[in-house]
């Protein structure tokens, strides 16, 4: 992994290149770099990225902060194969405007990963070739892995809440 | 000590005494009106023919080759050289639904996938049987959540099989107990087994068979496959 | 020439369905295309995969996956349970790699929790990690022979996962997702008998695979079949976010195991074996050759396994002995706490990338500071391997396709999760 200090120094650069607004902070822990980055420029960090040898996108996937703001993450996860380093890249979307540019073009890999994100939790990717749900049915309503989604199932029938289910014997 | 009572089936339906005595009383002509009526009904019903059926049914059972989740590697375990089932006369998986007995529904069934196993379970051909493999298609199973469904809530299941993953031998011993089954009770149609009457999509007078709709299946019991 | 009218935005689902067959106006330079829809109910899809595929006479031209036929929800019912109970849920996701989706998710809360994991752990889960790949590689032998009619080596190959089921069994209890690795090492010691087993199994093994070998290899049929079909180069497969077999087999020798060796995979010394060109016939050499490699690395395994506890010493994230309760009140105390609520795990995110036998398999995790993860998720390699199919099967004939996705070894358990 890139140590404490070459974070820095990429996060420094980006910042040069790419203006001051596009990297919000960096994050170190456990011997992990991470560098959060806003979602308008998500683009250009992963091409800087790839100029820098972290040619491999090993994962993007997405998660939900609730209760905290930003609400909806994405994380983007790089790898070069010839230092062997990772770096992890993150952003935050708000749930009123949940629209990140979408890197498939660039990086095919995120293909099916982006579409998965979005069916889960809701982020629009522009830009993506075909954005439409993989894990669920086509006319599913509703992101289920957001943390306010009930999880859904079985209520488990014991003799206490049998007057809930009336008569499911029968 | 505890004395227990068996109620004595009434003539043809009971046990092999009662049977016998109802014969007796049959031919001795002792047997009238409804009686009569009653035990030639129940004789024929279960004559040595319909055994027979029964018998060659419940012995060669050709499965269809549902596999769906982790129960389907213990379902390949059973099939296998240790745990062979084709001892049992389970040795042809048909990959047809068409040319299958019986559905081993093995695996966690996701709510995209379970209108795909009702359409695979209608196009069987009755007789049919279905055994629910493992606790996600019995009931949820360890996910109890949003994205499953158990296949009770859209198909008739004939056993459970509990496990995660069953182990062979327990797979074994629900087709064991489903031969007896099929062999005990003669009910072939999952209509009367589950007292499913009035479940048919189509009414028989009312259908009119158009030999453009190439979907047409069954007349009762089956089904169209597609609903625009 | 295709019955199928595509209507932007449709409304029904039947109408949506219908709109992924775009082949005809993707492709005009073909004509006379056919959509066929392989599965999700099919003998040769591994698994619930549905394949739209666009045929024109036997040549695919265009392939489209639809998954979510085995969705489980496992990332959600993950932040519904403890992080002890998280293993159980999470090893049913890869189904034939069980042994290593405990170990990414245990792996990634034991960076988050700075936990060591004992060296007789580390050596144990190398033991049982490697006995899975050889499993997970026979099953997909088996179901590849199956899937090109070679169906004797469906019997042959099974023979043997068998008797590693009765070693899984012997060490914890159950055939499959034994639920062994735990948070800080393994649920308990092995046996008595069971290295003894396990060196039985790994002596008598190399001799079976060279009967594999001598009955497939040369085979004709086979030869013609998985040679040349199915060619990817690499760039593309890198592109793709492929890793493992797949890649492997195109040349790139990358493998988590020597790259960013996790558990003590450093300790050991075996091979990587690679491919030349990529083809279907380079993949099906590579795994046999990786079995091969995994019974090194058991042997060695097991010749330097370090005494000492299977599982970490701090009682605030592993179960005290048994022994422990009946004399000492903090033992009590940090078993029931342990029990009934689990561990709590200090806010955090972690990405813990391992080597499955199917590429790079990795779990992230993140913790708030509850006893309950906050995400898990699971980077599977079967998810993002099957984008690499389109490229693998277009211009191939219909019968190659299913040579393909038998040489691709999807697993739609990992898939859909």
């Amino acid at each position: 992994m890139p140590d404490a200090t070459g974070l820095e120094l990429i996060a420094q650069d980006l910042r040069q290149e790419h203006g001051d607004d596009t990297v919000l902070g960096t994050d170190f822990f456990r011997d992990k770099a991470a560098v959060r980055v806003a979602p308008a420029g998500i683009g250009a960090t992963l091409e800087f990225l790839r100029a820098r040898g972290f040619t491999f996108l090993a994962s993007v996937h997405g998660l939900d902060y609730h209760p905290e703001e930003p609400r909806l993450g994405v994380q983007y996860e790089l790898l070069d194969m010839t230092e062997v380093d990772r770096i992890t890249v993150t952003l935050r979307v708000p749930l009123d405007a949940p629209t990140v540019p979408s890197v498939t073009p660039a990086w095919p890999t995120a293909d099916h990963q982006e579409r998965e994100i979005y069916d889960m939790f809701g982020v629009i990717f522009d830009g993506h070739p075909d954005l439409r749900r993989i894990l669920m049915p086509e006319d599913y309503e509703g992101f289920p892995q957001r943390r306010d989604f009930p999880i859904g199932g079985e209520p488990v029938l014991f003799t206490h809440n049998e007057p809930q289910v009336p008569g499911y014997w029968k | 000590m505890e004395v227990k009572r068996e109620r004595l089936g009434s003539g043809a339906d009971g046990d092999f005494r009662s049977r016998g005595l109802a014969a007796r009383a049959m031919l001795r002509g002792e047997l009238e009106g409804p009686e009569l009526e009653a035990h030639v009904e129940q004789r024929l019903l279960t004559t040595t023919l319909d055994k027979a059926a029964n018998w060659a049914r419940a012995n060669g059972i050709m499965p269809a080759t549902f596999g769906l989740a982790c129960c389907a590697i213990e379902m390949m375990a059973a099939v296998n050289s240790r745990v062979d089932i084709a001892r049992f006369g389970f040795e042809a998986f048909r990959a047809s639904p068409r040319q299958a007995d019986l559905l081993i529904i093995s695996g966690r069934i996701s709510i995209k996938m379970a209108p795909v196993v009702r359409r695979i379970y209608d196009q069987m051909l009755e007789p049919k049987w279905a055994i629910a493999m493992g606790a996600c298609s019995s009931s949820m199973g360890v996910f109890n959540n949003y994205a499953i469904t158990p296949a009770d809530k859209f198909m008739p299941v004939d056993l459970h099989v509990p496990g995660c993953p069953p182990r062979p031998e327990a797979l074994v011993y629900s087709i064991l107990k489903l031969r007896t089954m099929i062999m005990a009770k003669p009910d072939l149609a999952w209509r009367a087994r589950y007292g499913g009457r009035g479940t048919e999509e189509f009414v028989e007078s009312e259908l009119a068979i158009d030999p453009a709709a190439a979907h047409t299946i069954g007349v009762t019991g089956g089904g169209k496959g597609t609903r625009a | 020439m295709s019955e199928i009218e595509t209507r932007p935005g449709g409304l029904t689902y039947r109408e949506m369905e219908a709109s992924h067959a775009l082949s005809h106006i993707e492709h005009p330079e073909h004509d006379e295309l056919l959509t066929l829809n392989l599965g999700p109910h099919h003998p040769a899809t591994h698994g619930v995969l549905r394949l739209l595929t666009t045929l024109e006479g036997e040549v695919v031209r265009d392939i489209k996956p639809i998954i979510g036929y085995v969705h489980t929800g496992i990332e959600k019912t993950a932040e519904d349970k403890a992080y002890w109970k998280v293993i159980p849920v999470v090893e049913r996701m890869d189904y034939l790699s069980y042994y290593f989706n405990a170990m990414a998710f245990c792996g990634a809360v034991e960076t988050l929790l700075d936990l060591d994991v004992p060296p007789r752990a580390q050596y144990l889960r190398v033991i049982h990690m490697e006995l899975n790949r050889i499993a997970s590689h026979l099953l997909w032998l088996a179901t590849g022979g199956l899937d090109l009619g070679a169906i004797s080596i469906f019997w042959y190959a099974w023979r043997d996962r068998d008797l590693l089921l009765d070693l899984f069994e012997m060490s914890s209890g159950q055939r499959m997702h034994t639920r062994y690795f735990q948070v800080g090492g393994v649920v308990e010691d092995i046996p008595a008998g069971f290295a003894a087993k396990v060196r039985s199994f790994t002596t008598r093994f190399p001799e079976r695979i060279a009967q594999f070998e001598r009955l497939i290899d040369s085979n004709q049929i086979v030869l013609q079949r998985l040679r040349g079909t199915g060619t990817v180069d690499e760039a593309t497969l890198l592109s793709l976010g492929v890793t493992g077999p797949l890649l492997r087999a195109t040349g790139n020798p990358w493998d988590l195991r020597k790259a960013q060796p996790y558990s003590s995979y450093e300790d050991f010394d075996f091979r990587i074996p690679v491919g030349t060109v990529g083809d279907n016939y380079d993949r099906y050499r590579v795994r046999m050759a990786e079995m091969l490699e995994s019974i090194r690395i058991i042997d060695q395994a097991l010749d330097g396994l370090p005494e000492g506890p299977y599982i970490t010493a701090d009682r605030k994230y592993a179960l005290p002995p048994r022994h422990e309760l009946a004399t000492s009140m903090e033992a009590l105390i940090h078993h029931f706490k342990l029990v009934t609520e689990g561990f709590r795990v200090a806010p955090g995110e972690a990405y813990y990338p391992i080597e499955s036998p199917r590429g790079e398999l990795a779990c992230f995790v993140r913790a708030d500071g509850s006893s309950k993860p906050a995400r898990v998720h699971m980077r599977d390699p079967s998810f993002v391997n099957l984008q690499a199919f389109k490229p693998m099967v277009e211009g191939d004939y219909l019968a190659d396709l299913i040579a393909s996705l038998a040489m691709l070894d999807p697993i739609l358990g990992g898939i859909d999760r």
